[in-house]
């Protein structure tokens, strides 16, 4: 029997984590001389205060649930894929060549043919360092940061020569044709006289992240390969004992995650951008692995987990543009939640434990 | 390429490669612990930043010094509590590390001297200067000898000789004393360590704490050596390459060396694409010399040229047996 209930897991835990990190972040903001509750009003206010703000927060909410999904699928298999950064990358590529060459009729069509680049070329920058893992044993961790770095050079040197729009000086390529633009909030729910979400950049891509998150949820928890997954998950002897084998366990994961991680592409490239750019994932893909440890590496979690890195990200934002506190404060509230609720854990847990063991005890 | 071009490109080969060899040998000693550490990057970043605050207020480089590695044990320290004694991912706890290390620089720079998360420019003693040797300006004359004892040998800063020396001192340490040896059981069969009485805990401790020492040293490089002052992510990866030549030179000190100079030649390689021109008379992608290290990491990995086996208990957490 377990020593806490389920929902101390699942729900205190992960809030008492974020509770310390912004405890911390508020000492450091108080050590700078800043007001850590007007930075907190100010960053709830930017981020949810109109629609505007939330076209922002969602738009960021949709790149961290693909991440985040992509971790979290690596995670059940005890995989870490902390190369979604540079899985992310290629999905841009992916989505740039398929806009720019394909002569697509419709948006609708368009969107499918670049979430499958998206998704291939997400997939095949997981392919070696996932046939490493699973052939020769070599550590997926060190493998896909050397990825993370290869993938960067790749873009750099495309940027700079064969797909940059011809005698421009600017690293981009050229912009998608208008069938390709995917429509954002603004078209979609702005009515007559009343525009709401103008001019930000959340688009049709949320409802894929949602949609994603179900089939997520689907693939893990109700089919055979999910199974198979968190079997080997929980212990590669008993999975393998089970007939179950690690290789394809191991290469199907990670072509998965892989995939995932690429097709938050179709959001930042496609929906936002509209043409590709140097640097255009930002670090979402390191994101997702606070995203996935925050939300327990169940999609609903990681739903909500991405709203808050999403009001982390649009609040910081707002905060570091009307005070003078840089935007790098995000980074470091992301790496406390990674650090309690990742690496940390057991700092929250044991206590609990303890306390929920002398309320039963009470008890009988 | 004419000899002084070569004697050029092999000097910034030293320099470069220096930050590289400290941050490799600190992995090194906690890797051969059993502790992962990805958070080599930030450490060095974190030594960086404060090192070059200290060395700009006090106007002593040997502060600054101090101060990074004093800023690198600290994150050594966090990294320790979290992957010994709280038994957490350690792999995790160095994608934390990085991050906080990243953020923090950049928010403490803006906050203290207000110049867009940048330290002031570092001159005179706030800096470590180059140092000539003996007789280094009465033998410059001698043919070949003079030049290469002057140009290349002679002139660095008294940190790439710490490193230099830092590699038989720690093939030493490992391999002829019996905290090395500890050490290295710790990494590989941690219980039959326990069973002879040793403290787990400890020794990874003290390895984690050698790490956050070297680390300290290759940051403080970075930013009072190498460059006159912290600038926002200024370790530009070099705590990742250091990973890879670890993996390179499979956990051993000496090839510790050699993968480093390796890639250091490579990055001195990719600031002077002129000289690449000249010799190979065509040019070759400065992208791709950037990459290099990371593309023969992989292809090691793979298992093509030998086979990197890590400590064997690199990663888990010690659970003693009750």
């Amino acid at each position: 029997m377990d020593v806490m209930p389920k929902w101390a897991d699942v729900i205190l835990i992960p809030l008492i984590s974020i509770l310390l990190a912004a405890i911390l972040s508020a000492f450091l903001l108080l050590s700078m001389g800043q007001n850590p509750w007007d930075a907190i009003v100010m960053m709830v206010e930017g981020s949810f205060g109109s629609s505007y703000s939330w076209g922002y927060t969602l738009y960021y909410t949709t790149n961290f649930i693909f991440t985040g999904l992509a971790v979290s699928v690596a995670f059940h298999a005890r995989l870490f894929n902390i190369g979604g950064e540079g899985q992310a990358v290629l999905g841009g590529l992916g989505v740039a060549l398929a806009c720019l060459y394909v002569p697509w009729p419709h948006w609708t069509v368009a969107v499918l043919g670049s979430a499958t680049a998206a998704a291939l070329f997400g997939a095949a920058w997981a392919f070696i360092p996932a046939i490493l893992q699973a052939k020769r044993g070599s550590h997926i961790v060190i493998t896909t940061i050397m990825f993370n770095f290869i993938a960067a050079g790749l873009l750099n040197y495309l940027l700079n020569g064969p797909i940059k729009v011809p005698g421009s000086m600017e690293l981009a390529t050229a912009k998608f044709p208008e069938p390709t633009h995917l429509p954002t909030f603004e078209e979609l729910f702005s009515f007559g006289e009343t525009s709401l979400f103008r001019a930000a950049p959340a688009n049709v891509t949320f409802f894929i992240a949602i949609a994603a998150c179900f089939a997520v949820w689907w693939l893990i928890w109700h089919t055979r390969l999910g199974y198979e997954i968190r079997s080997l998950g929980h212990s590669e002897t008993a999975a393998k004992y089970a007939g179950i084998s690690p290789t394809k366990i191991i290469m199907v994961a990670m072509l998965i995650s892989g995939a995932l991680a690429g097709m938050m592409a179709i959001n930042n490239v496609q929906g936002e951008a509209e043409r590709l750019v140097l640097d255009n994932v930002a670090g979402a893909g390191f994101i997702g692995i606070a995203v996935a440890l925050m939300g327990r590496n169940h999609p609903f979690g990681i739903l909500l987990a991405a709203l808050l890195f999403g009001f982390l990200y649009q609040g910081g934002g707002e905060i570091a543009l009307w005070m003078s506190i840089p935007s790098e404060m995000i980074e470091v509230i992301q790496a406390l939640i990674i650090l309690f609720t990742g690496a940390l854990d057991q700092l929250v847990r044991m206590p609990l434990e303890r306390l929920f063991l002398s309320l039963r005890r009470a008890k009988t | 390429m004419d000899f002084a071009t070569l004697l050029q490109m092999l000097d910034a080969t030293l320099r470069l490669a220096t930050p590289l060899l400290l941050a490799c040998l600190a992995g090194l000693y906690s890797e051969r612990a059993g502790i992962f550490d990805i958070g080599l990057e930030g450490k060095m970043l974190a030594a960086a930043f404060l090192s070059a605050a200290i060395a700009a207020v006090t106007g002593n480089v040997w502060f600054g010094l101090l101060a990074g590695i004093g800023a690198s044990m600290v994150l050594s320290a966090v990294h320790g509590l979290a992957s010994i004694t709280f038994r957490g991912n350690q792999l995790i706890s160095g994608v934390a590390i990085n991050f906080l290390a990243a953020g923090l620089t950049v928010v403490i720079a803006q906050s203290w001297f207000a110049q867009g998360g940048r330290t002031p420019q570092l001159t005179g003693d706030a800096r470590f200067n180059p140092i000539d040797l003996p007789f280094a300006e009465a033998l410059q004359n001698v043919p070949v000898i003079g030049p290469i004892y002057y140009e290349l040998i002679s002139g660095h800063t008294i940190l790439v000789y710490v490193a230099l020396l830092m590699v038989p001192l720690t093939w030493w340490i490992l391999f002829r004393t019996r905290f090395g040896l500890r050490l290295r059981a710790v990494g590989e069969n941690p219980a039959a360590v326990d069973t002879a009485g040793v403290s787990v805990i400890w020794l990874r401790f003290a390895a984690v704490g050698i790490c956050g020492i070297l680390c300290g040293i290759a940051g403080a490089y970075l930013a009072t050596a190498l460059q006159a002052g912290f600038v926002k992510d200024m370790s530009a990866g070099r705590g990742f390459i250091a990973l890879a030549a670890l993996i390179f030179a499979k956990w051993r000190p000496w090839y510790a060396l050699y993968a480093c100079l390796l890639f250091g030649f490579l990055q001195a390689m990719s600031l002077r694409p002129d000289v690449i021109e000249r010799v190979l008379s065509f040019q070759v992608n400065g992208q791709f010399l950037d990459v290099l290290p990371y593309i023969l990491t992989v292809v090691i990995l793979a298992g093509f040229v030998g086979k990197a086996i890590p400590p064997r208990a690199g990663g888990e957490p010690y659970v003693k047996e009750r």
